[in-house]
């Protein structure tokens, strides 16, 4: 084992799949000798040469649109987008043409793409540097949407995604890039757990706190203060968004009769409602309380001054808790 | 130039291209302008689309049928060659008047009818090698039919049976696209493929060509596939219908200088070809096809061509065009010149004409009787083909749908 940052581990799974297909390109803007603005992809052009790690024009759609290209010439490409609120150049060449390519051709093509995107707040930043927009994704039949929140997974799901043959969307939960945990970096992904399923983060019998990405240190945070108050919080990590892993989020409501659902992205129309819906649908007589959500709010994202106000914290996760327990 | 019995000229044809009237009076803009009285709103400066270079239009076969010569287009083609690119044209332009009729008949929902750009279609499909890889829109029905696109493919993706659905390495012809310029990005990226897989150059060398309209230039797409393309050399041939229309907006909301002219701005060369003459099209495509195959990069092709039909039959010009303008691009019909120059060279006899008419009533028939007897997909089909890994949410919606149809069986089978 090996204590990396989630940074690191992102940056040791993308060298692993450099290393084990000659197909696997990575692309993006400063990718390169920088090593990207985060460093994820630091020394890997230096290894792997200008022609795998690609250095492209500052243009979002033509970077998801040649490699849409790439892929239809056999290659496995990683787009690294820069920041979340980058991606919506791309979003058209993202929902119209990467989502759509199998279902237009009838099985006759296959687009095994891995767009990257650093995701949410909590970083200080300015304007389009701290959105959640996996829900955009989510909603576009085709693509499957996955969120890491520590660098097991990270090392993990990246390699996964490259790997599979349907376009992934991997969000990386951008203020969490600098935390550290263990990684198994000799291990073999096809151990991992699947791509598509969710995480039991921790053990719990009271509430089912549903979550993903940089939420799921602050939900683990909650779940601890929680047991002050004699709660036990059961920490479901989603890690994939779609597909939803429901047969994970419907065992553990059963269990424990209540559901908090917590990102950082508007509650509006956001992932809360879709696990809601279906909790209730699947849950009906298992449930004590109705399914709450915490989220970001209706407002674009606000200035940084404000953000600690907009993001989930341990208070406002403990607050939806106890409003659970008020039915 | 040359002045025929048709009445067209070449130079006449050269003034439309170029609109050389027009840019006599964008000069006094301009000094207008300089003056510093702005020129009337929306209409500032000089005459869009308009050529400084009379000599711009690469030219083979003039309108009434005569061969010309143009330096660096050498034509190997022999007389069947031309007899071919005649019965391709013919043939592709019947599919388009019988799916226009199957389309009022209620048998497709919408068509987009190529009719008019045939050369510009055939000869350059026509001047690809097998293994070069082509990107096309929504029109490309002359294209599909050279890289062997069974017709009734294309009627099923009009009728709204699929949305396309052919394999596109088979053909080495990508699937239709809708969205206007998307397809340029993918082509240049299937090009950076071709440099990664090393077959530039040499004996096994491959290129891609990507097909896309006037309208299409200004999207941003196709200006950041001519900025990848450019910049990493991509073994990739631009292809541009300039067919003046992009629905009811003519090519000066698109661009206020020639289409072909934007290439120099991003590093790579341009050039407008009749595109209505099926020898010229096939000679440049084809020069510009070995210099992406050999390593030089792009070229962007403006076949300066003419949308004779609507855009699609649910369109009509008559709101925003003058007919006086279709009857001249008539006198141009890119088929009529290639028979008169078959006919007065004596390449073609009366008998080779017929059985190409013979040849295309019969297709009619085949492509007018695969339209009719199309079934509709199944229901469940809705699922197919979403994933290729296992589809959670599909597979579960799936199941209750096909329960909900199950529940109707007493009623009669509807799946």
């Amino acid at each position: 084992m090996t204590r990396l940052t989630l940074s690191r581990a992102l940056n040791e799974g993308l060298r692993k799949a450099l290393e084990n297909d000659p197909k696997v390109l990575i692309m993006g803007e400063d990718v390169g000798k920088l090593g990207g603005v985060f460093r994820v992809t630091d020394g890997l052009q230096k290894d792997f040469g200008e022609d795998r790690v690609i250095d492209t024009p500052l243009a979002e759609s033509g970077i998801v649109g040649t490699a849409i290209g790439l892929a239809l010439r056999g290659y496995r490409p990683v787009c690294e987008i820069q920041f979340d609120g980058f991606v919506y150049p791309a979003f058209d060449q993202i929902v119209s043409q990467l989502a759509k390519m199998r279902y237009r051709s009838r099985g006759n093509v296959r687009l095994p793409v891995t767009i990257r995107i650093p995701c949410g707040g909590g970083i200080g930043a300015v304007e389009h540097h701290s959105e959640s927009p996996e829900v955009l994704f989510a909603h576009t039949a085709g693509l499957r949407v996955v969120a890491c929140a520590d660098a097991a997974d990270a090392f993990a799901m990246i390699q996964q995604s490259i790997a599979c043959d349907d376009p992934v969307i991997f969000f990386e939960p951008k203020r969490r890039y600098w935390d550290k945990s263990e990684v198994e970096v000799a291990s073999d992904v096809a151990d991992a757990l699947p791509l598509d399923r969710a995480r039991v983060a921790l053990e719990g019998s009271d509430v089912t706190v549903c979550c993903y990405g940089p939420m799921v240190r602050t939900c683990l945070e909650s779940a601890i203060a929680a047991r002050e108050d004699g709660r036990s919080v059961e920490v479901i990590d989603l890690r994939s968004l779609a597909p939803l892993d429901m047969d994970a989020i419907a065992a553990s409501v059963r269990k424990t009769g209540r559901c908090v659902v917590v990102h950082e992205a508007p509650v509006y129309a956001g992932l809360g409602a879709e696990i809601a819906a279906r909790v209730t649908e699947q849950c009906f007589y298992h449930l004590e309380a109705p399914v709450l959500r915490v989220g970001g709010f209706h407002t674009p994202y606000p200035p940084s001054r404000l953000e600690e106000h907009y993001l989930p914290d341990l208070d406002r996760v403990l607050d939806a808790v106890d409003r659970t327990f008020g039915y | 130039m040359t002045v025929e019995p048709g009445g067209a000229t070449t130079a006449a044809l050269h003034r439309q291209a170029g609109q050389a009237d027009q840019a006599g009076q964008a000069g006094q803009a301009d000094q207008a302008g300089q003056a510093g009285q702005p020129a009337q709103a929306g209409r500032p400066g000089p005459a869009p689309g308009r050529s400084d270079e009379p000599d711009g239009l690469i030219q083979l076969l003039t309108p009434e049928g005569e061969r010309t010569d143009r330096a660096g287009y050498p034509l190997d083609l022999s007389a069947a060659d031309i007899r071919g690119l005649y019965r391709d044209m013919a043939l592709v332009r019947r599919i388009d008047t019988e799916a226009i009729s199957l389309q009022r008949q209620g048998e497709l929902g919408i068509w987009a009818s190529l009719l008019g750009q045939e050369a510009a279609q055939i000869g350059s499909a026509r001047a690809l090698a097998a293994s070069d890889m082509v990107f096309p829109t929504y029109r490309e029905h002359g294209v599909a039919w050279c890289r062997g696109i069974a017709p009734a493919k294309l009627l099923e993706l009009y009728r709204g049976v699929s949305h396309g659905g052919w394999a596109p390495e088979e053909h080495k012809f990508h699937l239709y696209t809708i969205v206007i310029g998307s397809q340029t990005l993918h082509a240049t990226g299937y090009a950076m493929g071709i440099q990664r897989d090393g077959a530039v150059g040499g004996d096994r060398a491959e290129a891609v060509i990507v097909y896309f309209g006037d309208g299409a230039t200004s999207q941003g797409d196709v200006n950041e596939a001519f900025v990848w393309a450019s910049v990493f050399n991509a073994p990739i041939v631009f292809f541009c219908q300039n067919n003046q229309w992009a629905i009811s907006e003519p090519l000066e909301k698109q661009s206020r200088i020639p289409l072909y002219r934007r290439a120099n701005g991003f590093g790579f060369p341009g050039l407008r070809v009749d595109g209505n003459d099926v020898l010229a099209c096939y000679a440049v495509t084809r020069k510009a096809m070995q210099a992406a195959r050999e390593g030089q990069g792009p070229t962007l092709i403006e076949a300066f061509t003419y949308r004779m039909g609507a855009h699609t039959t649910t369109d009509d010009p008559t709101r925003y065009r003058l007919a006086s303008e279709l009857e001249m691009w008539k006198l141009r019909d890119p088929i009529e010149r290639v028979r008169a120059y078959l006919v007065r060279t004596g390449q073609a006899s009366p008998e080779f004409f017929a059985d190409v008419d013979a040849e295309a009533d019969k297709l009619g028939a085949e492509v007018r009787e695969a339209c009719r007897t199309m079934p509709d997909p199944p229901p469940l089909a809705i699922f197919d083909d979403v994933y290729a890994g296992p589809d959670a949410i599909g597979a579960a919606e799936r199941e209750q749908f096909a329960a909900y149809l199950d529940s109707f069986a007493a009623e009669g089978d509807r799946r």
